[in-house]
């Protein structure tokens, strides 16, 4: 186990340095001068410019860029944004809590909600209820995020008066909740589907038949024999989705206004703001890496059966 | 390894994660009865969001960071909404030949920290923002000032830290001189980038750009990056312009969206610009708080000169495609009436701008397939209109086009960049296909700031690359002018030989439509659709 988790930690390296790679060239690809963009319309003189980029490093060659930004990386240095001056990892640690915040929330609030639908649905499956669940995920999965977002904003803020439509600067909990409603409902979805599923063919199998034969009592049943079976399905599902939830929030981080991570990488992307990218994809491939590592890890306590050695 | 046990500990990591971040979910409740939530009282909110760079008055030249900007520093003169100007920290400024100009200064200002200001505090200020090793985006606004080339060579390092045009009288007088003669310099010191510095700048520029000192009428709180600024009303302020209000917070919004339902919700007092999707029912949404007001900018297509299409074209050509645009009913209906039909190459709120009468900025289709023949027609039958996807311009653009292939037969399609700074580049490296959108809000409100910038062969902003002799020689002789009139009317001139040549095809003039809550009164709109924040007061 030990060994195989080092393993797991070694081969992220290659991962990492690709990625940054990657996006640095695509970065880099771009067309439009993040120098001159900040002039906008109005002339800035050429020899400015070249002392700007000068400062900046962004006249050398690529590969000289990129193992530059290595070297600072491996000191602890994600560079400087261009336009406002400010340190990237003081940008990224300013947008990262929040954005952290409403993951949680959407995190758990998909795993309560997905999983306990999922299972009510599985139990009788092509029941009544579970129709209706069925019916309603899919009105989910197929409502962009936008709209729903904007139909809570309007329901609960501008026609009940129960909620801002905004959170505030310094966002407390309960303002989260509606977001990270509306972020975790499409996964909610696919969970509660998922589970459905898993859960209606594990009814079938013979060791549920065994494990009601043997006359233990209904919770254990479900709790441990078909629950465990079940989530293995589910949780390689949950795994990715925590690096989506993110990393995607951008339509709902703009709806209702959360100053989060999606609208930092969006904001640096049309700003031409490399190292501002880099630095939050590097990170999101950090999250995607370790959650996944946890995914592997969490087989072996549901499935027994897989070992790491 | 036991599942069941572990499952358990993840369920109560969770349960902890939770509850942690619940500890900050008491609300406060402190919110004034009257006063728009989560503001102090007398406070006033705007929709600013964050500057693009750090806050010094010539790094700064987009509309979020001068907001700021213009709170706390006051430079020497500023304009009123019909473009007249308003002397705040100078008492006067005069030149009897346009090329040295004496400004006096009042007496008794202070700047936020006590330091008298001085004319010192200026000249230095205008050396340091001027030399090229101090990287200020807007050095260029000082290339009148005899001696710039010493201090921003074109390569390698300045000669010299100072201009040899400024030079200090006494304590309150300087004299600035021009290399050349500019009738009009004096409104470009209506310019934020004019504005003066105290002496603890220069210890740390870096620092002072996150926590700036001036001499305007609020002083410097706090700035929470990306969420808020909030400066404060300053006492001892002793200009025309002094706060009606006790403070301002700047707060940044993710989309106009946000922002608008935030006003009306009261959590925000004004909102700057209304977006499209709310732009139908703002005005019942807002009542008396709903602004609507025309400002100093104009669109405009304009032409490439360099490439296959427009290369030599016969002026009667762009007239003609000028005539082919409905412009009353694009504005009315995709733009959503937030635009005026121009009827110039200068909007109405700049000195000199005058009515053209002239037929082709008229819709027309007959005239303008006469037009189009006359001249020879477009080459290929077909041009592209080059415009950035990022900032709202593809449902005009697709209109106008339509409008222009109805009207005449030319073929017109859009040539989407995915945003401005592609779309920049190819202007500056000569890319553009056909036409591209161009847009221009007054520095100052003079016709010249539309005319010389844009259409001189030699300007920097001339990305057209329209050059014509006659016309750059017409506007020599407003330069030459010794009063602002004579140059003004010269510009007069210039614009008139302008329509003959069409160096670009004038569209509409910008309207602001924003609005305010109502909690706050008095919000105006200056003549660059900025809304003026020092008058607004709160209820």
């Amino acid at each position: 186990m030990g060994r195989y988790v080092a393993r797991r930690l070694l081969q992220m390296i290659p991962v990492f340095l690709g990625s940054t790679l990657l996006v640095f060239l695509m970065m880099y690809a771009l067309p439009g001068d993040p120098v001159r963009a900040l002039a906008g319309e109005q002339h800035v003189d050429a020899s400015q410019i070249a002392a700007l980029k000068a400062q900046y490093g962004l006249d050398q060659p690529i590969w000289q860029q990129y193992l530059n930004y290595l070297g600072n990386l491996f000191q602890g240095d994600l560079g400087v944004q261009i336009g406002t001056q400010r340190p990237v990892a003081e940008v990224i640690s300013d947008a990262y809590p929040i954005t952290v915040r409403l993951a949680i929330f959407a995190f758990v609030f998909t795993v309560v909600a997905g999983i306990s639908l999922g299972i009510v649905a599985g139990l009788k499956a092509e029941s009544l209820r579970d129709r209706g669940l069925l019916g309603l995920t899919l009105v989910l999965i197929s409502m962009p995020s936008f709209v729903l977002g904007f139909l809570v904003q309007y329901l609960f803020a501008f026609q009940l008066g129960i909620a801002k439509p905004n959170v505030s600067l310094e966002p407390t909990s309960t303002e989260l909740i509606m977001p990270a409603i509306v972020l975790a409902s499409l996964s909610l979805a696919y969970v509660a589907r998922l589970t459905r599923t898993s859960v209606a063919e594990n009814m079938r199998a013979d060791y549920m038949r065994t494990a009601v034969a043997k006359g233990l009592p209904r919770r254990r049943v479900i709790g441990v024999h078909l629950m465990r079976n079940s989530l293995i399905p589910v949780v390689t599902f949950l795994g990715t989705d925590i690096g989506a939830l993110m990393g995607g929030a951008i339509v709902t981080e703009g709806i209702f206004n959360i100053k989060g991570v999606g609208s930092l990488v969006f904001e640096a992307l049309g700003k031409r703001e490399g190292a501002t990218v880099v630095g939050v994809v590097t990170l999101l491939v950090v999250v995607y890496l370790i959650c996944s590592l946890l995914v592997d890890l969490l087989y072996a306590v549901l499935d027994p059966r897989i070992r790491y050695a | 390894m036991r599942g069941a046990k572990s499952a358990k500990w993840v369920a109560g990591a969770a349960v902890i994660a939770l509850a942690a971040t619940a500890c900050g979910g008491s609300d406060s409740s402190d919110e004034g009865k009257k006063s728009t939530s989560g503001q102090p009282a007398g406070y006033v909110s705007i929709d600013v969001g964050e500057p693009q760079k750090p806050l010094m008055p010539a790094d700064t030249n987009e509309s979020n960071g001068s907001y700021v900007i213009q709170s706390l520093f006051t430079q020497l003169l500023d304009f009123d909404d019909k473009g007249e100007i308003v002397l705040t920290n100078a008492e006067s400024v005069e030149s009897e030949d346009s090329k040295t100009w004496t400004v006096k200064l009042k007496a008794g200002w202070k700047f936020h920290n006590g330091e008298a200001v001085t004319a010192q505090s200026y000249i230095d200020a205008w050396n340091w923002y001027a030399n090229i090793e101090n990287k200020q985006q807007n050095a260029f606004w000082f290339s009148d000032i005899a001696g710039y080339a010493d201090v921003h060579p074109e390569k390698g390092a300045p000669k010299s830290k100072e201009m040899s045009g400024l030079k200090a009288v006494d304590d309150t007088t300087f004299t600035i001189e021009l290399a050349e003669k500019v009738p009009y310099f004096n409104y470009k010191l209506g310019y934020a980038t004019f504005a003066p510095l105290p002496k603890v700048f220069y210890d740390d520029p870096k620092a002072f750009g996150q926590k700036p000192i001036g001499n305007g009428p609020y002083t410097f709180e706090k700035w929470t990056h990306k969420k808020l600024i909030q400066v404060k009303a300053w006492d001892e302020y002793q200009g025309p312009n002094k706060a009606a209000n006790k403070g301002i917070q700047f707060k940044n919004y993710s989309t106009v969206e946000a922002a608008y339902s935030d006003v009306i919700s009261g959590n925000l007092d004004m909102i700057r610009q209304v977006g499209p999707r709310d732009l139908p029912k703002y005005k019942t949404d807002l009542g008396d708080g709903a602004i609507e007001q025309p400002y100093a900018a104009i669109q405009t297509l304009v032409p490439a000169f360099y490439n296959a299409t427009f290369k030599d074209i016969d002026p009667k050509v762009l007239q003609g495609l000028s005539m082919g645009i409905d412009r009353d009913t694009i504005t009315k209906t995709v733009l959503n009436n937030t635009r005026t039909p121009a009827t110039s190459f200068t909007p109405p709120q700049v000195k000199g701008n005058q009515q053209l009468e002239s037929d082709f900025l008229k819709y027309d289709p007959v005239k303008a397939k006469a037009l189009i023949k006359e001249g020879g027609g477009v080459p290929e039958n077909k041009f592209t209109i080059q415009y950035n996807a990022d900032g709202g311009h593809k449902e005009w653009v697709t209109a106008v086009c339509e409008s222009i292939r109805n009207a005449t037969g030319v073929d017109c399609v859009g040539d989407a960049k995915p945003d401005f700074p592609t779309d920049l580049e190819a202007r500056d490296n000569n890319q553009v296909k056909g036409m591209y959108r161009g847009g221009w809000v007054a520095d100052y409100p003079v016709n010249v700031n539309f005319l010389k910038e844009l259409y001189h062969s030699k300007a920097e902003s001339n990305n057209g690359r329209f050059a014509d002799k006659e016309i750059d020689e017409l506007m020599a002789k407003g330069d030459k002018a010794d009063s602002l009139e004579e140059s003004v009317a010269a510009y007069q001139e210039v614009e008139k030989a302008l329509v003959e040549k069409m160096p670009a095809i004038p569209l509409w003039y910008y309207r602001i439509n924003g609005g305010h809550g109502k909690n706050v009164d008095n919000v105006k709109v200056d003549f660059h659709g900025d809304l003026e924040l020092t008058g607004v007061t709160t209820k």
